[in-house]
């Protein structure tokens, strides 16, 4: 403390020229200077480029009638609704498209991350070529090679690819039975709430029993029967209300049926196989951080593989894995912005078609950054809240 | 009581026995990997069966049925389309790749001027392996030569307009030539850049660390078609009248700054990861801000970080394929754009000159990370565990 003050008062420096505090506050009043002359000239030139191509500035043309058409609709939308909505389209196909990437793209990473660490030498070489390959492939080539070079060349709908499940495939997309509720399928839905409450509970109570008494109780498979077989016991009590609408070959097209465009199914596949590979490679990093020690240590103690894979081995990698995995997450959700390549209509392509029609580059832009921005927080917002439930409790 | 010594102590070591006969040799491997438990079997059984249905699938197509040479179309289609091929034939269609090839790798570059952009890639890899052999002397003079003198001798030799060659102005480049081009500046641009951002973010001066961090974080959480869409919209827009420039320079300014924020974070992940220690000798050493960072921490920092940076460069490289959507044409712009010539439309068109393009940019990235991993060892002093 008193060497500190000392110092303080013997203020030994030479020439004002080397006060870093003097220092530092001219250059920023330089940098403050030089930023806020060049955003004023900026400012300056688009508002006299703007008046001289005689477009007004501001929001309010999100309220006009839009006069495009979308093609795929989530809610209710056709051209006479205002630019907000289709804005507002945009912003939901670009959000299904990315739920959907992040779930595939987990799955297959996982399956192919835990096959590259696999003992069978086949699989291993199998899972090390996806990954070396689809790493170094850009997305939008991947995207193309879907679109353009397998569904479009698939056959007309008069000769579609029959698929199990009555399902078909041709050169206009993907069809699936639609499943049709009937009355009384909400005890169903009520049956599958209760069964993940009761689920939950049984897990909870088995926890506190196995802390109290050590005894364990097999909850998984309780869980699995509570969640199976409930809503199955509703579905036949409430008299079976599920019925199928199958897609129908008609001359030209197929008609009913839950219809999957190709556009939507090039994405999905390219987004999800491209990323799946860096996922791969993040879970491999993962399960071999943790040290060896852990895993002889949990042996050490009597556990069998399958709980020292689950309660030592998984919990400690997914520390390593969800930050690096919540960066893949974010940019499966910028990558689909390559949507507009295609013509599937996300966020960027919706914005790009109306910042076309009206001329409002400036709010156009803005409009998307600030979507994509937000996008990004609410993903590693959630990933942080899992990260957290994850992270190492220490002392 | 003499005892007669009747104990025999062994003056050598015994020599090792072999391994019994179920641990090595071809079956012992075969057990261990492939083999090893009932699960194991069952995966190396489904995974031949995967192998053996794809494997002779993709062998046909590309190589047995594929069509190497072919004036137009119908060397790539079957008798029912109108081709020369029987039906029910599907193989690749190099015939189109073949005939395009120049498209592929130039764009619309003239014909008569092609020699200019193969001169730039020949000093480009005669620069370029002398660059990354380690024991070739004189690094310092090959860097200025590659990143400082062989940037001006492109430029002038790919635009032209000076010593009687001729103008050949941006939109008709295309192909190869427009994604190395862009990737190369991008890359010279964006490392040095990063490190600057990433030294601003790290300073302890607020309103440099601020601004610094606020262009980072938005230019990582937008995509960079935005970015792009940016440099070609709103660019325009931010300079006064009569002031435009080349949309190939918009796309290269977009596609730095791009990279140049993700470099940053790379670059600030090395910073960080060097002791106070470091930074402390250096300062009672008496050196200054740019001494301390460019001979202590920065080549510290660098060293650590190189996967990471060539990361973001192969990321880069792939990164330029979007320049299609600001209807610039790169490689895969070129040949998407072919798809639609109809002297060579065909099913099999789309598929090949793809699988063409995706070879292309994956012996560039593939090359790039194994190279990474081959610089990681060399400069790994031993600090690691």
């Amino acid at each position: 403390m008193a060497s500190q003050e000392i110092l303080r008062e013997e203020p030994s420096r030479g020439s004002f020229i080397n006060d870093p505090r003097i220092r530092s506050l001219f250059f920023q009043t330089l940098v403050v200077i030089l930023l806020f002359s060049s955003i004023w000239w900026i400012v300056h030139n688009v508002i006299e480029n703007l008046q001289r191509l005689h477009i007004a500035s501001g929001f309010g043309f999100l309220k006009s009638r839009a006069g495009f058409d979308i093609s795929d609709t989530p809610i209710a939308y056709t051209s006479d609704s205002t630019y907000f909505r289709a804005l507002v389209v945009g912003l939901l196909n670009t959000i299904i498209i990315a739920v959907a990437g992040i779930v595939l793209a987990t799955v297959v990473g996982f399956l192919i991350g835990i096959g590259r660490l696999s003992q069978n030498w086949l699989i291993r070489k199998i899972c090390t070529i996806y990954v070396e390959v689809f790493r170094n492939i850009p997305p939008l080539l991947v995207i193309f090679f879907w679109y353009s070079g397998v569904l479009a060349v698939l056959p007309p709908p008069r000769e579609s690819i029959h698929l199990p499940l009555g399902s078909f495939l041709n050169q206009r997309g993907f069809y699936l039975p639609r499943a049709v509720w009937g009355d009384g399928s909400w005890l169903i839905g009520v049956a599958l709430l209760l069964a993940i409450a009761m689920a939950w509970f049984v897990a909870h109570r088995a926890r506190q029993r196995q802390r109290a008494t050590g005894q364990q109780f097999p909850v998984f498979w309780t869980s699995v029967a509570l969640i199976i077989g409930l809503p199955m016991l509703a579905f036949l009590l409430g008299g079976m209300p599920l019925t199928f609408d199958f897609p129908k070959q008609s001359t030209f097209n197929l008609t009913g049926g839950f219809w999957i465009k190709p556009e939507f199914l090039s994405l999905l596949l390219a987004l999800s196989f491209y990323t799946a590979a860096f996922i791969a490679e993040i879970v491999r990093a993962g399960i071999r951080g943790v040290s060896k020690g852990q895993t002889e240590a949990a042996a050490a103690l009597g556990l069998r593989s399958a709980p020292i894979l689950r309660l030592v081995v998984i919990p400690q990698a997914m520390r390593i894995v969800i930050p690096p995995l919540t960066s893949q997450y974010l940019n499966l959700t910028k990558n689909s912005s390559l949507a507009i390549a295609i013509g599937y209509p996300d966020l960027t392509a919706t914005a790009g078609t109306v910042l076309n029609q009206t001329g409002q580059a400036v709010e156009g832009v803005f409009i998307m950054m600030i979507a994509y921005l937000v996008l990004s927080l609410v993903t590693s917002f959630v990933m942080n809240i899992v990260n957290a439930r994850m992270a190492l409790v220490e002392r | 009581m003499q005892e007669h010594d009747m104990s025999w102590v062994r003056t050598e070591m015994a020599l090792a026995q072999p391994a019994p006969p179920t641990e090595r040799g071809a079956y012992a491997w075969v057990r261990k990997n492939l083999i090893g438990s009932v699960g194991d079997t069952i995966l190396t059984v489904l995974g031949i069966a995967i192998v053996l249905w794809v494997l002779p699938q993709i062998i046909n197509w590309a190589f047995i049925n594929a069509v190497w040479t072919g004036p137009d179309r119908t060397v790539c289609t079957t008798a029912s389309q109108g081709g020369i091929q029987p039906d029910g034939w599907t193989g690749a269609c190099w015939a189109f790749v073949n005939a395009k090839f120049g498209q592929f790798m130039f764009g619309t570059y003239p014909i008569e001027e092609r020699w200019r952009p193969i001169l730039v890639a020949v000093l480009f890899v005669a620069l370029l392996v002398p660059m990354l052999i380690p024991r070739v002397p004189r690094k310092g003079l090959n860097a200025l030569l590659l990143f400082v003198a062989l940037p001006i001798v492109a430029f002038f030799l790919l635009v032209g307009g000076v010593f009687g060659l001729p103008h050949v102005e941006t939109p008709r480049w295309g192909g190869l030539l427009v994604t190395l081009s862009l990737s190369f500046v991008g890359i010279a641009v964006s490392l040095p850049m990063g490190i600057v951002l990433a030294l601003g973010r790290r300073s302890k001066m607020p309103i440099i660390k601020w601004l610094c961090v606020v262009f980072i974080e938005t230019v990582r959480g937008i995509p960079l078609i935005t970015v792009l869409f940016f440099a070609s919209v709103m660019l325009p827009l931010f300079l006064p009248e009569g002031v435009s420039f080349d949309k190939y320079l918009r796309a290269l300014i977009g596609v730095s700054l791009f990279a140049a924020a993700y470099m940053a974070e790379v670059v600030r992940g090395g910073l960080q990861a060097i002791p106070k220690g470091q930074y402390e000798g250096a300062d009672s050493l008496g050196l200054g801000y740019w001494q301390k960072m460019g001979l202590i921490v920065l080549p510290q920092a660098l060293k650590l970080v190189i996967p990471g940076i060539v990361n973001t460069f192969i990321g880069m490289l792939k990164d330029t394929s979007l320049v299609l959507i600001i209807s610039m044409f790169d490689l895969l712009g070129v040949v998407k754009q072919n798809f639609a010539d109809p002297n060579w439309a065909t099913p099999q068109t789309p598929k090949s000159g793809l699988i063409f393009a995706a070879f292309v940019f994956w012996l560039l990235c593939f090359g790039m990370s194994r190279y990474s991993m081959y610089t990681e060892r060399r400069l790994d002093t031993g600090y690691k565990r």
